[in-house]
Formats: C-alpha cells, structure tokens, sequence
C-alpha cells in the first residue's frame, strides 16, 4: 500500500482519470430490445427442441395403429410448406418496403404475408380434421399424441404471429413508420422467419423422413 | 388410493364444489381462520393508514428494479415461512409414527404437505429470492440506471407472485398434489391423482415459470448492454458474472420445464400418451425431461450465492479477490457442466454401465471448478484483515457446511452406491446441506450485506448472531440424523415407522427442526428490531458502510431513482476501491435530465387475468378460461398501443437530491 510504485495504477494516478461520465447521453429507445427478442426466441427454440426430442423418442410407438405412411398426404404438405415459405419471402418485401419508407407497402406486403399464413394454417386444419376424422386421434398413440403436439404448437405460434401483424397493422396505421414500430416489425420478421425455419425442421423430420421409415 | 372420486363436471363452476373445501381437516380449518383473521388485519391497516394509493403507485406499478428487487425478497420470505411450517410438520409426524401410531396427518394430508414443501421452498422461495437479489443488485454493480426491460420486470415479478397464490389457494380449495415437488408420471398422470392437486401443480408452475424465463432474458440483456463504460466482462463484478450465468441457465432451462409440464397436461386434459403405461407412452420420458430442467435449476439457485460468497469475502478480509479469472471460468465450466448430469439423478433407471459411468463421472467433475472457488475463497481470506461481521460469519458457515453436502455429492455420484441411496434420506441430507448451506446461508449473507444500501440502516448485530448460531446448530441437529438414518436405509417420504429402534434420530432431527425454528424467529426478530432501531443503526459512511469494493456502494442508501446522478467510468475490477484509492471527486454539479421509466398498472393486471386463468384451468370451469385469455390477449395488446413509456426527471430534481447527499457526506466526514 505505501509503496507508489508498487502496481500498475500507481503510475497513472497522477494523470487526471475520469471517473464519471459528465456527457453522457441516453441510451436510445429500444436499443436492446433486438437482443432481448433474440433470446427469446432461443428459449422459444428449445420448447421446440423438447417437442421434437420426444417426436424422436415417441415417433415409432405406434401401439398398434396407424404409421406415418399410412397417413402423411406430402402432396398436402408440399402446398402446405410453399405457402409458409411464401409468406416469408412476402414478408421480406415487406421489410424491404420499410427501408424505402413506404408505409402503404409495408402494409400491403404484411396483408399478403397474414394470407399466405391463413392458408397454411387453414391446409393444416384441414390436415387435423381429417386425420381425427379417420381414427388417427392425439390420444391413439404415442406417436399420434408427439405428432399432434408438434406440429400443433407451431400452428399456434403461427395464430399469435398473425395477431400480432394485425395489431401491427393498426399500429402502421396509426403512427407510421416511427422507430417504435419499425423495431416492431423487425422483431416480427424475427419471429415469422423462426417459425419458418423450424417448419423446414418439421417438414423434414416428421413428415419426409416420416414417410420413409 | 384418494379419498373421493373425481367429481363431476357442471358447466358453471366445472369441479368447483363447496365438498372442494377441506372441513374435514381440523389443521386446514384452523390455519385457515387464521390466514382469514391475519389477512383482514393486514387489510384493515393499510386502509386505516390509507396506505392503498401509495402502495399502488410507488410499489405494484413500480417498474424500479430496486423496488422490484425488494418485493421479490417479501414474496421470498413470506412463502418461506410457508414451505418452513410445511417442514415442521413433516419433522413431527416422523418423529410420532412410531410403535402402530398413525401419527397425526393422513396419508392424503402428508402426501401434499412433503410435496407442497418441496415446490415451495424451489420454486417460491429459494427462487424469488434469488431473482429479487440479482434485481437489486445487478443493475447498480454494472452503473446502470435500470434493467433494459423495466415494464417486463415488473410482469415477471407479477406472473411468480401469481403462481405462488395459485399454489396457496390449494390449501384452502380443494387439494394439492401428492406426488412429490417433481411429479412423476404414472402417479401424476390421470389414472392415478385423478382429482385438482396436480392441476394446481402444473399452473402454479406454469405462471410462474413465465415470469422466471422472463427476468432471465431480462438480466442477460441488461448484463450485455447496460454496463458502465470501461466495463468489459472481465471486468465485471464477480456477482454480476454468477447472475450471468444463472440467468443464462434459466433461459436454456426454464422453457424445458414449460414444454414438458404443457406434455403433462396435455395427457391428463385432452388424453395423449407421452408419459402413461399404455399405448406408447414412456413415463421414463418424463423424468429425463423433467431432470434436464431439474439439474441446471439447483445450479441457478446456487450460481449467484456463490457470487454473493465472493463480494462479501473480498471485502471483509479488505483484499482483492483471490484469482478473479479462474472464479469467472469455474462459473462458466458450471454452467456448461450442469446440462451433463441430469442423469444421475435416476441411475437406478438402469441405462446400462456405460451410460450410468458417464454420468457418473461428469457430475464428479463438477467438483472441480466448485473445489477451485473454495480455494479461491479460502486464499482470498490468507493474510487478508478480516472483520467477522455477520455476512462474513454466513460465508464461513457456508463454507463448511458446503463442502460436507459437496462431498456426499461426490458419493452419490457413484452408480453403485447409488443404487444403495437412491431416494433414501441420505439423499435427502444431502440436497438440503447444498441448499441450506449454500443457497440460504449465502442469501443471509446477502441480506445483512446488502440490507444498509437497500434502506440506509445496517441489521442489529445481536438478533444477527442468535439467528446464525441457532440456523447453523440447528441445520446439522436436524440433517445429521438423517444422513445416518439414510445410510440405514431409511427411503424418504415415509409416512409411518416400523422399527422403533430408528425413531430416536426422528426425534433428534425434529429437535433441530425447532432450533432452525428459533433461528427464523430470531431473523424476523432481527428485521423488526433494526427497523425499530433504525435511527442508531443508520449508516453514517454516505452509502459505503463496509468499505465495499463495487460500484453499488458508490451511491448513496438507499440509491436515488436514477441510481447514478453521473454513470461511473471504469478502470479496473473492484472500480469503486479503485475510484476511493485514486481519490476521485464526485461531481457536485452539472446535473442533467434524467431519462427514466414510467410506471404502469399493466404487469400486475395481465398477472391477475392470469391468476385467474389459472384457477379457472384447474378447475375446469371452461368459460372463464375463455374469458380470462381473451382478457389476457387483450389486455396485452392494448398495451403494446401505449408508446409514451418514459419521461425525464427534470435536472432540478436530481440537483436536490445531490446536494441533500453532499451535505451529508460533509456531514458524515
């Protein structure tokens, strides 16, 4: 301690060191608002994780009744896929409309990805109904019960994204492309580009691969 | 195996029926009256006092971290003496049921009172408290002026209080589960506990864990992005890389537990097969998820407490801590370390030599970078001045106690032994001398440390050391017998006894149950006794009452809203012993704007639509389900239209509240 030369700091302690920021400016709105969401989205992705973790496990317990072979139309699924795949590039646009600022583009492109998204949920339903309808119920086997939860919870994730475009709609609307809400829509972008991503998971794992085994 | 069959269901009220009230239980009904006559006391002051406006305003809607941080802590505290009576009650049916006595709690009774102890002390105690100490603390170590969330953050804190209602509404409507604080399927699936208990269970866990996954993003982001300039991560306060790390835990772990409590529910509401004995299902499934959340949780319970252990022995034994790197990659090889083990949880599952013996081996490992810190501790104290004030005492106590449950650890970790010890109260002991020793003790440390920056007074010595004394004698009166009877043995969760050669230790333990009795009361003693006292006990240093190294005790106590009238500039670790050792000046002029945070109404809301979802699920009364999402969607929507969620306090504002702290450090000095 006495000595003033015995460490590093004692050598500057002479020089003025600023300990304080006395022009220091806000942190700008939103500034971590992109990381917080990507996170999120990474413990979003790990549910997913579980889902297909136990799609792997439970996959093959068919207890007797129907296969993958016997039920997955991938004519069905082909469509099915395009039109999520659509929708991603639509929202692209959209994006790509709100760098120009061209809010009346922003919102045309997000109506055509909500369409797209419609569809697919409304192919899936479809897809839902009919295996209920012939016997291949969630609650027939562990297979059936693993299947219906995964690609379920990716439906439902894509209902709420396509609440949150209409509420983002609105929001468009009402306040133009103001910083606020062009985080919104990046943090939208995030979020519909994931659920892209694990359909691309879905669509390999459950139903290509599905039908091959 | 219940005690009445699963009612039916109206279409108004679903399960909901007046047989849902236990009048058949004298305790129930007792501590009920009680729980009625004590909560209408409370109410009738805060409306005598009128104190409803200023709660509202300055605490419920408060988006503050410190204040977010201090009512995580009362959450903590009150389901502590909760998950405590629960304990004590346990501790005396053992010691009873002995000879052909039955003891005093039935079969159905004890079930839910071991489980409701274990999903207690986890989940509404060990971790509020926890998150309200990374809430306080973290945001003023880094200079910061709020976490990047505020709104969020008091959301979080919102949703866990409304699961820990969800979870003591059960004693008194309807029941609780009685499967144990894990509940494992088939035993908790449909066929088996066919009435609410593990409904309420699954809800009350679900709400919280929203709230808990949230603060995790929450604190990682603020950790990331808010530090004060010159910061660097290794530069970061020890305690700020713990919570680091822990936070990083509860976002990779947290969402574990809500996929596989939503697979659970799914079997016993719509009757999939994930985890049944029949049509495919795997029970064994279950528990594997289940421990992959499981294993990570003990750690981001203890993560933190070690970061506590770390700051409190640096500045009592007034040196530097003794090897920051390799504290901060020990944390880090923990972290990584605790996806490795889950497994050896269930060896008795029978995975096979070679999967048993990696797991084996990894969770030994562990003891590694855990055996690294307590030589970092240890070294910090060689030739260091120590002062044993009573966060000082805690970290000693902690340290001993610690390395005993480390080393127990370290023998269940052996696949042989363990199928010897699997489930026994070796087990039993062991897991609460990590928690107790670690986790609690290391949050009494955190307490006394930290209580004069949250209120400006230090805690009253005295109360402090009864408490200490009777926790620490108590804890090892209470587990000692345990790890014999274990070793015996003796499986945990017995209800009744019959050798009575054993029921001497039960004895025993339950006698150290009632001197950990007296130590919690010593605590409250200590609390009510300092806030009596809090004018002798006030901290007259200005803010830094144990010549503290870290940035919160460069503020003042407790900390103005803003935290920091000018963030700090960091040169080194330690940067507030660096700022006193070089002699820096507080600015006294100057002051700007401060950009801050509104409050708002909306977290506590969107909870109680929650809360009530909650309710409405577990008793399958369908239209409020309904009813109370679309308030929640809504709700929550509405609020994404509310774009005015700051405002500044004016720099007048910050310049009075300066100049009243210059004053007193002139005063002080």
């Amino acid at each position: 301690m006495s000595a003033p030369t015995m460490n590093a700091n004692a050598i500057t302690a002479d020089a003025p060191v600023q300990f304080y920021d006395l022009d220091e400016h806000a942190h700008p709105e939103g500034h971590s608002t992109m990381l917080g969401f990507w996170i999120y989205l990474m413990s979003d992705c790990l549910i997913f994780a579980i889902l297909f973790a136990c799609y792997a496990v439970l996959g093959g317990s068919y207890a007797a009744g129907p296969a993958p072979k016997d039920l997955f139309d991938l004519k069905l699924i082909a469509l099915n896929t395009a039109m999520l795949l659509f929708s991603s590039i639509t929202y692209g646009f959209a994006v790509l409309q709100m760098q120009q600022g061209k809010v009346k583009g922003v919102q045309i492109w997000l109506a055509v990805t909500a369409l797209f998204g419609l569809a697919f949920l409304g192919i899936e339903l479809y897809e839902f109904h009919h295996l209920i309808e012939i016997g291949a119920t969630p609650q027939r086997s562990a297979f059936l019960s693993s299947f219906f939860t995964l690609v379920g919870t990716h439906g439902l994730h894509v209902t709420f994204g396509i609440i949150w475009l209409v509420t983002l709609m609105f929001q468009l609307s009402k306040h133009g492309l103001i910083a606020a809400n062009k985080r919104r829509v990046m943090c939208l972008s995030m979020f519909w580009h994931f659920l892209d991503v694990v359909w691309i998971g879905v669509f390999t794992f459950v139903y290509l691969m599905g039908v091959l085994r | 195996m219940t005690p009445h069959p699963a009612p039916e269901t109206g279409p108004i009220l679903g399960k909901l029926s007046l047989e849902a009230l236990p009048l058949h239980e004298p305790i129930l009904v007792v501590t009920f009256i009680g729980v009625v006559l004590g909560g209408i006391a409370v109410l009738g002051l805060i409306t005598k006092f009128r104190l409803w406006g200023y709660l509202w305003t300055e605490w419920f809607t408060t988006v503050d971290h410190k204040r977010i941080g201090i009512m995580y802590m009362i959450l903590g505290l009150i389901m502590f003496l909760r998950g405590f009576a629960d304990a004590i009650m346990m501790r005396i049916q053992q010691a009873m049921a002995f000879g052909g006595s039955e003891g005093y709690l039935t079969p159905h009774h004890y079930d839910q009172v071991f489980t409701a102890h274990g999903v207690i002390m986890i989940f509404f105690v060990a971790m509020p408290f926890i998150t309200g100490l990374m809430n306080y603390v973290v945001p003023l170590q880094i200079g910061a002026r709020d976490v990047s969330f505020p709104f969020l953050n008091n959301f979080s804190f919102w949703m866990t209080t409304a699961g820990a209602v969800l979870t003591m509404i059960s004693l008194f409507v309807g029941e609780y589960a009685q499967t144990g604080w894990l509940a494992y399927p088939p035993l908790s699936g449909i066929a088996y506990s066919p009435n609410v208990g593990v409904d309420y269970y699954i809800w009350g866990l679900q709400i919280a864990g929203v709230g808990t996954t949230l603060s995790g993003i929450n604190l990682i982001v603020t950790i990331l992005k808010l530090r004060a300039p010159g910061m660097g991560l290794m530069k970061m306060p020890v305690f700020t890389w713990t919570s680091l790390c822990a936070n990083i835990l509860i976002v990779a772990s947290f969402p574990i537990l809500t996929a596989t409590l939503v697979l659970l529910t799914l079997d016993r509401y719509v009757g999939t097969n994930f985890f049944t004995n029949d049509l495919g299902g795997s029970p064994m499934m279950y528990v594997n998820l289940i421990w992959i959340w499981g294993h990570p949780e003990v750690y981001i319970l203890v993560l933190p407490l070690f970061g506590v252990f770390s700051e409190v022995t640096s500045t009592f034994s007034g040196k530097r801590l003794f090897g920051y790197t390799s504290m901060v990659y020990a944390t880090i090889c923990i972290t990584i370390l605790s996806y490795l083990v889950w497994l050896h949880h269930f060896f008795t599952m029978g995975s096979g030599a070679s999967v048993n013996s990696f797991f084996g081996i990894t969770t030994m490992v562990i003891s590694i970078p855990t055996g690294a810190k307590l030589f970092n501790w240890l070294f910090t104290m060689y030739r260091g001045r120590i002062r044993f004030e009573l966060p000082m005492m805690w970290t000693v106590a902690f340290m001993l106690t610690f390395v005993i449950g480390g080393m127990t650890g370290v023998l269940l970790a052996v696949p042989p032994a363990d199928f010897v010890l699997h489930n026994s109260l070796f087990l039993i002991a062991h897991f609460h001398n990590v928690i107790i020793g670690g986790v609690l003790f290391g949050l009494f440390a955190a307490i006394n440390y930290w209580w004069p920056k949250a209120f400006g007074y230090k805690l009253d010595v005295f109360w402090g050391k009864v408490s200490f004394w009777c926790w620490v004698v108590g804890f090892w009166v209470a587990f000692t017998p345990l790890y014999i009877l274990g070793l015996m043995g003796v499986t945990r969760r017995m209800r009744v006894f019959d050798d009575p050669s054993l029921q001497i230790w039960f004895v025993i333990a339950g006698i150290g149950a009632l001197i950990v009795a007296a130590g919690i009361g010593a605590m409250l003693v200590q609390f009510a006794v300092s806030i009596w006292r809090r004018k002798e006990l006030r901290d007259t240093s200005g803010g830094d009452p144990w010549d503290g190294r870290t940035l919160e005790w460069a503020t003042s106590s407790p900390p103005p809203d803003y935290n920091f009238a000018f963030t700090p500039v960091i040169h080194d670790l330690d940067a507030w012993y660096d700022m006193k050792k070089r002699g820096h000046q507080r600015p006294v002029d100057g002051y700007r704007d401060i950009h801050m945070p509104s409050n708002t109404g909306t977290g506590i809301i969107l909870s109680g639509f929650c809360l009530v979802m909650g309710f409405a699920l577990v008793w399958h009364i369908w239209w409020l389900v309904a009813l109370s999402f679309a308030a929640t969607i809504v709700g929550a929507i509405y609020h994404t239209f509310n774009y005015k969620r700051d405002f500044d306090i004016p720099a007048a504002t910050v310049t009075a509240v300066e100049e009243a702290r210059t004053r007193q450090l002139a005063a002080g000095a």
